[in-house]
C-alpha cells in the first residue's frame, strides 16, 4: 500500500489519458513514490471513528428553480472548438463503445 | 509630478473624487509602469503579466471619467485599475490558468467575480502569471515562464499567485485578484511584502474560477494595504446562484473593520499562537531564524497594544500536509479531465480520439500537473479510496475540531505565513516534497474552510527579504481578520515610518 | 447459424435477470443548469458553460428533478434517503462534456423498493427494486463515414444538447425463479415502469424516442437437482445488453441471449461477463469492445454540490400526489366502463386506455369511445403504421364527433367522413361538417322535394306501400340518400314517404 511501481504509474497515466514516454515514467515514478510514502501517514487515521468532511462549510438542499436561462449561441458554444463541422464538435475516430 | 503608481487604492479613490486625477491617467500610469518593468525586453523583466489589455482598460477608464464628469453616481472603486490572476475566466480576454493547454483560449463567458469587477467599473489591466492550474508555491510551474520577485529578481514571488503579488510589489497595479487553495494568495503576499486574504470558503463565488480542488479553492483580494484589500473583498464577495457552495449571507463588513482596526488598539483581543506552526516549543526546524524573529516582534507589538497572547495546540496539524496532498490531487485529477482536446484548448490530433486525448494532455500539461493528476488518480482508485482520499477527509474533520477548540480560547490564531523568506528560482524545483513544505502553515485554513490573511511583518535581518504574518479567524468572521490585521499594520507602520513595501528596492526601468 | 432456442435454454437452465432502466425526466431545464430540456433543437444551441464542461463552470441542482425522482421512488415503494450526495463517475468519452458524469453512487436518493407487475394473464410478479438514483445524461455522438455506426467510422461529431438532461436510473435486484416466463416478465416490467412515469407526469415515457431506455442483464445457472434449493445455486456469469429500444426488443433480446449463453454452457465454454449490443435487424447481440479490466470510475462525492436532504414532511406531501398504480387503475376502469376482459385487454395492448378515459371525460360513453378508438381509429393507425396516440385527433374531438351523432346532426357514415377530414387536418369536427357540407339534412322542405323527386321516378312504390308492403319505402330512402350524398335524415325521409302514402309510419 505504499510505493508506486513504474507499472502502476503507467496504468494510472493510461487511466488519466496522459501519454508517457519511458523517460517520463522513470522520472515520475521516483518522485511519486516519495510523495506517496509521505502522505501514506493519513491512513493511520483511517480506523478512527471520525466522520469524513467533504464540504468545509455544512450546507444542504441548495437547489435551483426549474426555469430556463438563455443558452449560449451555437457560435459561442463552438468558439473554442479545435475542430467543428455542421454545428458540432468534430473528433477523430472513437474506438470505445457507445454508452 | 505625482507618481500615482505609488499610491494606495484608497488614496486613488479620494484623489479621483477630488478631481486631482482621472481614471485614464491612473490606467496610463500603470500601463507605462508595466511597459517599463514587466516584459522580457525590459531590464527587470518581472513577468507578472501574461496578457495586458490596454485598450479595454483605457475604455473602461474613459467611460468612468465621462460619467464622473457628468455627475453620475459611481461604485466605490470605479476607475481603480486591477490585475486579475489568469485562473479567472474573463469573457473576451485570453484565459490560460498558466497552462499551455489553454493557450489562445478566449472564453465565451465571464466568471461571476469578473462580472462584479466590471460592474464595479474597475479597469482590468490584464491577466497575471501563476503556477499551472494553481499547482505550486513559486510560479516556477507556469507554462509561460516564471515571475520574478521584485524584491530580488532572482527569487521566487511565491505561488501559485506569484504574478498578482509581484504586480503589486512592482507597483504595476494597486489591486489584484488571487486564488488560494493551500496558501496561493497568502504565501506570495508574505514573500513580496504585500497583503493577501483568503475568505471563508463560499464567501466569494467560484463560478468561472478554473477549478483546482473544489472543496479548497477560494478567490480573494490582494493589495498593498489591509484597507485596500478590504475594499476589494467587499466588491468580490457575496452569494451567487451559479455557485451552489457560495454562502447565503451578506458580505462581511471588511472596510468598517479595517478602519476601526487602524487605531492600533487591540485591548481585549485574545491572540492564539499555534504551537505546531511556529509556537514556542514547535517543530521549528523548518522555520528560518529571521522569520521567527519578526513573528515574535509582531506578537510583542500586539501585546503592547493590549492583546492577550495565548498558546494553543492543534495536534492534528501534523497530518494536514499529507491530507492536503491527497485531497487536492484527487479533486484536481477529476477537475482537469475536461481538458481533453474536444471542446476548447490545445489539440494534438492523432488517428483516434483516445490517442488524441493522450497526446494532447502529455503535451499541454507540465510535470507538476501530471504528477498531481497521477497521484489523485491513484488516491481515488478502487481499493485505495478508504486508505487515502477517505482518510484524508477524516483528517479534515480532526482539523476542524482542533480549530473549533482553539477558537474557544482565542479570537484569532496566528503564525508565520511561510517557513522561509523567498528562495532562489530553481532551488527547489526538482524536489516536490521540499516545495510542498512552503504550505505547511497555510494549508490548515483551506482544509477547515476558515478565512486567513497574510500581511507584512518585516524583512528578515539575514537576507533583507520579506516575512509574512498570518492571521486566521473562525468561519464567517472575515471582518475580524481586517480589524486585527489593520491594527497590526498600523503598529508596524509606526515603527517603520510607513508600510513595508516602501522599503522594496527600486526596479530598473526601460528608458 | 441457428442457435439454441429460448425455450430449450430455459428448459435446461435457470435464468436470472436484472434490468436497469434510465428514465429521461421532462423537466423544463437540465439537471444542473438552466438550458432548455427539449428534443429536436439545432445542435449545440441548448448548451451553456456548465453542460459544455467549460473551465470554471459549476453545477446547481434542479429542484424539480429531485422532486420527480422522489415521486418515482415513492411510486416504486422505495425508501427516500434522508441525506444523499451526488458523486462523480470519472471516465473519458467525447460525449461526456466534463469527462465525468455527476451521478449518485453509495447514497442513492431512493432505495429498497418493490413493484408489482401484472402479466397478460393476470399473474402478479413482485420485482425487487435495488435503487433509483439521479444523474445527468451525456451528449450525442454521430459517427461519420463507414456504415454510420461506430465501427469503421472516419470521425465523429458531438452535439451536447442532450448533455445534462436529468435521468433517473432504476436498478432491479436480481430476479430469479421466472423460468420460461423470464422474457415476458422483463417486458412487462419495463412496460409498467413506462406506464408509471407517464402516470406521474414526470416523463413522456417513449422508448422509441429514448426517454425510457433499458439495459438487460441475463445469466443462466444450472437447474437445481431434485430436493436442492434452486436459489442456493450460485448465479452464472451475466451479460449486459444495451441498445434495447422497445418492449419487443426487451423480450427478444432475452430470447436471444438465453439461447446464446445456453449453447456456450452446454459446449463447456464460459460465458464472458461483458456488455453486448442488441441489433433489431438481425435479432442478435454482438459483443462490445473487450476490455482487459473493468473500468475504474474512481467515484467520490461531488464537491461542487451540497447533499440532498428532503424533509420527511415534504416526502409525505409528495406521496399524496402519487396517482393510482396502473394495475389498480385498470381494474377500476374495467369495472366503471363495463368492458369485457377481451375488450379491456385489446384496449391496453393498443395503448388506448388514456385516450378512452379522456374521451369519456369529454362527454361520451365508454362504449362509444371504445368504438371509435378501437374501431375506425385503430384501423387507421394500423394502415399508417403509427401508434394510436400519434394520430392527429384528440379525445375532445372524438367526443365532439360522437356528440354530433348523438344529436342526429350526423349519421355513422357521415361521421366517418368527418373523421377523415379531421385526420387530414381540416379542423375540428364542427368545422369539417361546415366546410364539407356534411351535415344531415333535416330541413323538411328539402327532404320533401327530394322524396317527391324520387317518387316521381318510382311511382309504383306508393302503391306497394298502400298495399301493406311498407318495406318498399326502403328503395325511396335509398334513392334519397344517394341523391343527398348520404346526408338526408333517413328516419325523417321514411316518415315523409309514409305520409305521401297516407299511411302511419
Amino acid at each position: 500500500m505504499s510505493s508506486l511501481e513504474r507499472s502502476d504509474v503507467a496504468r494510472l497515466a493510461a487511466l488519466a489519458r496522459i501519454d508517457m514516454t519511458d523517460d517520463d515514467l522513470d522520472r515520475l515514478s521516483g518522485q511519486l513514490s516519495a510523495i506517496v510514502d509521505a502522505v501514506a501517514q493519513v491512513s493511520e487515521v483511517a480506523g478512527q471513528d471520525v466522520p469524513a468532511t467533504s464540504h468545509p462549510i455544512p450546507m444542504a438542499n441548495v437547489h435551483r428553480a426549474d426555469v430556463v436561462i438563455p443558452s449560449l449561441s451555437q457560435q459561442a458554444a463552438l468558439s473554442g472548438a479545435p475542430d467543428a463541422e455542421d454545428g458540432r464538435f468534430r473528433v477523430p475516430q472513437i474506438l470505445g463503445e457507445e454508452a | 509630478m505625482t507618481d500615482w503608481t505609488r499610491k494606495t487604492a484608497a488614496q486613488m479613490v479620494e484623489a479621483m473624487a477630488a478631481g486631482e486625477v482621472t481614471s485614464s491617467e491612473l490606467v496610463r500610469a500603470h500601463l507605462d509602469r508595466i511597459a517599463a518593468v514587466d516584459g522580457p525586453e525590459t531590464p527587470s523583466a518581472v513577468h507578472a503579466f501574461l496578457h495586458i489589455d490596454a485598450d479595454g482598460a483605457l475604455a473602461t477608464a474613459a467611460a468612468v471619467d465621462a460619467d464622473r464628469a457628468a455627475g453620475v453616481e459611481l461604485p466605490r472603486l470605479a476607475g481603480v485599475p486591477i490585475a486579475v490572476k489568469d485562473v479567472l475566466v474573463t469573457k473576451g480576454l485570453p484565459t490560460t490558468a498558466g497552462s499551455r493547454i489553454l493557450e489562445g483560449w478566449i472564453p465565451p463567458y465571464d466568471s461571476t467575480v469578473a462580472s462584479k469587477i466590471r460592474a464595479a467599473r474597475m479597469p482590468i489591466l490584464g491577466k497575471t502569471n501563476m503556477d499551472e492550474f494553481a499547482m505550486g508555491s513559486s510560479t516556477e510551474h507556469s507554462g509561460y515562464g516564471p515571475t520574478h520577485n521584485p524584491w530580488d529578481l532572482e527569487r521566487i514571488p511565491g505561488g501559485s499567485g506569484g504574478g498578482s503579488a509581484a504586480s503589486l510589489a512592482a507597483w504595476e497595479a494597486p489591486l489584484a485578484i488571487g486564488s488560494d487553495t493551500g496558501g496561493s494568495i497568502r504565501q506570495p503576499a508574505a514573500v513580496t511584502g504585500t497583503v493577501g486574504v483568503k475568505p471563508t470558503y463560499g464567501g466569494v463565488s467560484r463560478y468561472g474560477a478554473i477549478a483546482l480542488a473544489s472543496s479548497l479553492d477560494q478567490l480573494g483580494p490582494c493589495a498593498r494595504t489591509v484597507l485596500d484589500a478590504a475594499m476589494l473583498h467587499e466588491v468580490m464577495g457575496g452569494h451567487d446562484d451559479m455557485d451552489a457552495t457560495s454562502l447565503d449571507e451578506p458580505v462581511p463588513a471588511c472596510v468598517d473593520a479595517a478602519r476601526e482596526g487602524a487605531s492600533g488598539d487591540l485591548t481585549g483581543v485574545r491572540v492564539g499562537v499555534i504551537t505546531e506552526l511556529g509556537g514556542s516549543n514547535d517543530s521549528g526546524e523548518g522555520y528560518q531564524a529571521g522569520v521567527k524573529q519578526r513573528f515574535e516582534e509582531s506578537l510583542d507589538a500586539m501585546r503592547a497594544a493590549g492583546a492577550e497572547i495565548v498558546e494553543v495546540s492543534c495536534p492534528s496539524f501534523v497530518y494536514a500536509l499529507a491530507a492536503y496532498y491527497l485531497i487536492l490531487p484527487s479533486e484536481a485529477s477529476s477537475n482537469l479531465a475536461k481538458f481533453d482536446s474536444v471542446r476548447f484548448g490545445m489539440r494534438v490530433e492523432k488517428a483516434t480520439i483516445e490517442k488524441t486525448m493522450g497526446a494532447t494532455r502529455a503535451a499541454g500539461f507540465g510535470d507538476e500537473v501530471k504528477r498531481r493528476i497521477i497521484l489523485g488518480t491513484y488516491a481515488l482508485s478502487a481499493g485505495y479510496y478508504d486508505a487515502y482520499y477517505g482518510s484524508a477527509q477524516k483528517v479534515r474533520t480532526l482539523i476542524q475540531r482542533d480549530f473549533a477548540a482553539a477558537f474557544e480560547k482565542a479570537d484569532v490564531l496566528v503564525s508565520p505565513t511561510a517557513p522561509t523568506t523567498p528562495f532562489k528560482l530553481g532551488e527547489r524545483i526538482d524536489d516536490p516534497l521540499a516545495m510542498y513544505l512552503n504550505d505547511v502553515a497555510t494549508i490548515p485554513a483551506n482544509l477547515a474552510g476558515i478565512p486567513g490573511m497574510s500581511l507584512p511583518s518585516g524583512v528578515a535581518p539575514e537576507d533583507g527579504l520579506p516575512v509574512g504574518f498570518q492571521i486566521l479567524a473562525p468561519a464567517h468572521e472575515d471582518a475580524r481578520l481586517y480589524r486585527v490585521g489593520a491594527a497590526l499594520e498600523s503598529l508596524l507602520a509606526a515603527r517603520w515610518g510607513g508600510n513595508l513595501i516602501a522599503q522594496a528596492p527600486e526596479l530598473e526601468v526601460s528608458k | 447459424m441457428s442457435q439454441m432456442t429460448y425455450n430449450d435454454a430455459v428448459e435446461r437452465f435457470d435464468p436470472v435477470f436484472g434490468i436497469e432502466v434510465h428514465v429521461e425526466l421532462n423537466t423544463k431545464t437540465k439537471m444542473f443548469c438552466g438550458c432548455a430540456n427539449e428534443f429536436g433543437a439545432e445542435p449545440n444551441t441548448q448548451v451553456c458553460p456548465v453542460c459544455l464542461g467549460l473551465p470554471g463552470s459549476m453545477p446547481v441542482t434542479n429542484e424539480k428533478a429531485v422532486e420527480s425522482a422522489i415521486r418515482l421512488g415513492l411510486a416504486l415503494g422505495c425508501s427516500i434517503r434522508e441525506s444523499s450526495r451526488f458523486a462523480r463517475k470519472n471516465y473519458f468519452y467525447p460525449d461526456l462534456a466534463k469527462d465525468y458524469q455527476i451521478s449518485q453512487y453509495d447514497e442513492p436518493t431512493c432505495y429498497e423498493g418493490s413493484l408489482d407487475v401484472v402479466l397478460d394473464d393476470g399473474t402478479v410478479v413482485t420485482i425487487g427494486i435495488e435503487r433509483a438514483h439521479i444523474e445527468e445524461d451525456a451528449g450525442k455522438n454521430t459517427h461519420v463515414g463507414g456504415t454510420g455506426g461506430i465501427q469503421g467510422a472516419d470521425h465523429s461529431l458531438v452535439d451536447y444538447n442532450r448533455g445534462g438532461v436529468p435521468l433517473v436510473e432504476i436498478v432491479t435486484k436480481p430476479i430469479e425463479g421466472m423460468g420460461d416466463r423470464t422474457a415476458e416478465v422483463a417486458r412487462a416490467y419495463v412496460a409498467t415502469i413506462r406506464d408509471i412515469v407517464r402516470a406521474l407526469g414526470i416523463s413522456d415515457g417513449r422508448m422509441e424516442q429514448g426517454s425510457v431506455r433499458a439495459d438487460v442483464n441475463l445469466s443462466l445457472r444450472p437447474k437445481a437437482a431434485d430436493g436442492e434449493d434452486q436459489s442456493a445455486v450460485p448465479f452464472g456469469r451475466r451479460s449486459e445488453t444495451k441498445n434495447v429500444n422497445s418492449l419487443r426488443a426487451v423480450e427478444r433480446s432475452i430470447h436471444h441471449e438465453a439461447g446464446r449463453q445456453a449453447e456456450l454452457l452446454l459446449a463447456g465454454e464460459p460465458v464472458v461477463q461483458e456488455t453486448r449490443h442488441w441489433h433489431e435487424d438481425t435479432s442478435s447481440t454482438t459483443p462490445g469492445r473487450s476490455k482487459e479490466e473493468a473500468e475504474d470510475y474512481r467515484y467520490f462525492p461531488e464537491p461542487d454540490l451540497l447533499p440532498v436532504e428532503p424533509s420527511r414532511e415534504w416526502v409525505e406531501e409528495l406521496r399524496l400526489t402519487l396517482p393510482e398504480h396502473p394495475a389498480k387503475m385498470r381494474a377500476r376502469l374495467r369495472e366503471e366502463w363495463g368492458f369485457s376482459d377481451l375488450e379491456m385487454r385489446d384496449a391496453v395492448a393498443a395503448d388506448a386506455l388514456g385516450l378512452i378515459a379522456s374521451t369519456v371525460a369529454a362527454g361520451t360513453t365508454a362504449q362509444s369511445a371504445r368504438k371509435w378508438w378501437m374501431g375506425e381509429l385503430a384501423r387507421t393507425a394500423n394502415e399508417q403504421d403509427v401508434a394510436l396516440p400519434d394520430l392527429p385527433v384528440t379525445p375532445a374531438q372524438i367526443a365532439e364527433l360522437q356528440g354530433l351523432v348523438d344529436s342526429g346532426a350526423l349519421n355513422d357514415k357521415l361521421a366517418r367522413q368527418v373523421l377523415e377530414g379531421v385526420l387530414a387536418g381540416e379542423g375540428s369536427p364542427t368545422a369539417v361538417v361546415a366546410s364539407r357540407g356534411l351535415a344531415v339534412v333535416s330541413d323538411d322542405s328539402a327532404l320533401e322535394a327530394a322524396v317527391d323527386e324520387a317518387l316521381a321516378a318510382q311511382p309504383e312504390v306508393l302503391d306497394k306501400i298502400r298495399e301493406g308492403k311498407v318495406q318498399a319505402a326502403g328503395a325511396i330512402v335509398g334513392a334519397v340518400m344517394k341523391a343527398t350524398r348520404g346526408q338526408a335524415d333517413a328516419a325523417r325521409v321514411r316518415e315523409i314517404i309514409l305520409q305521401r302514402a297516407g299511411v302511419e309510419g
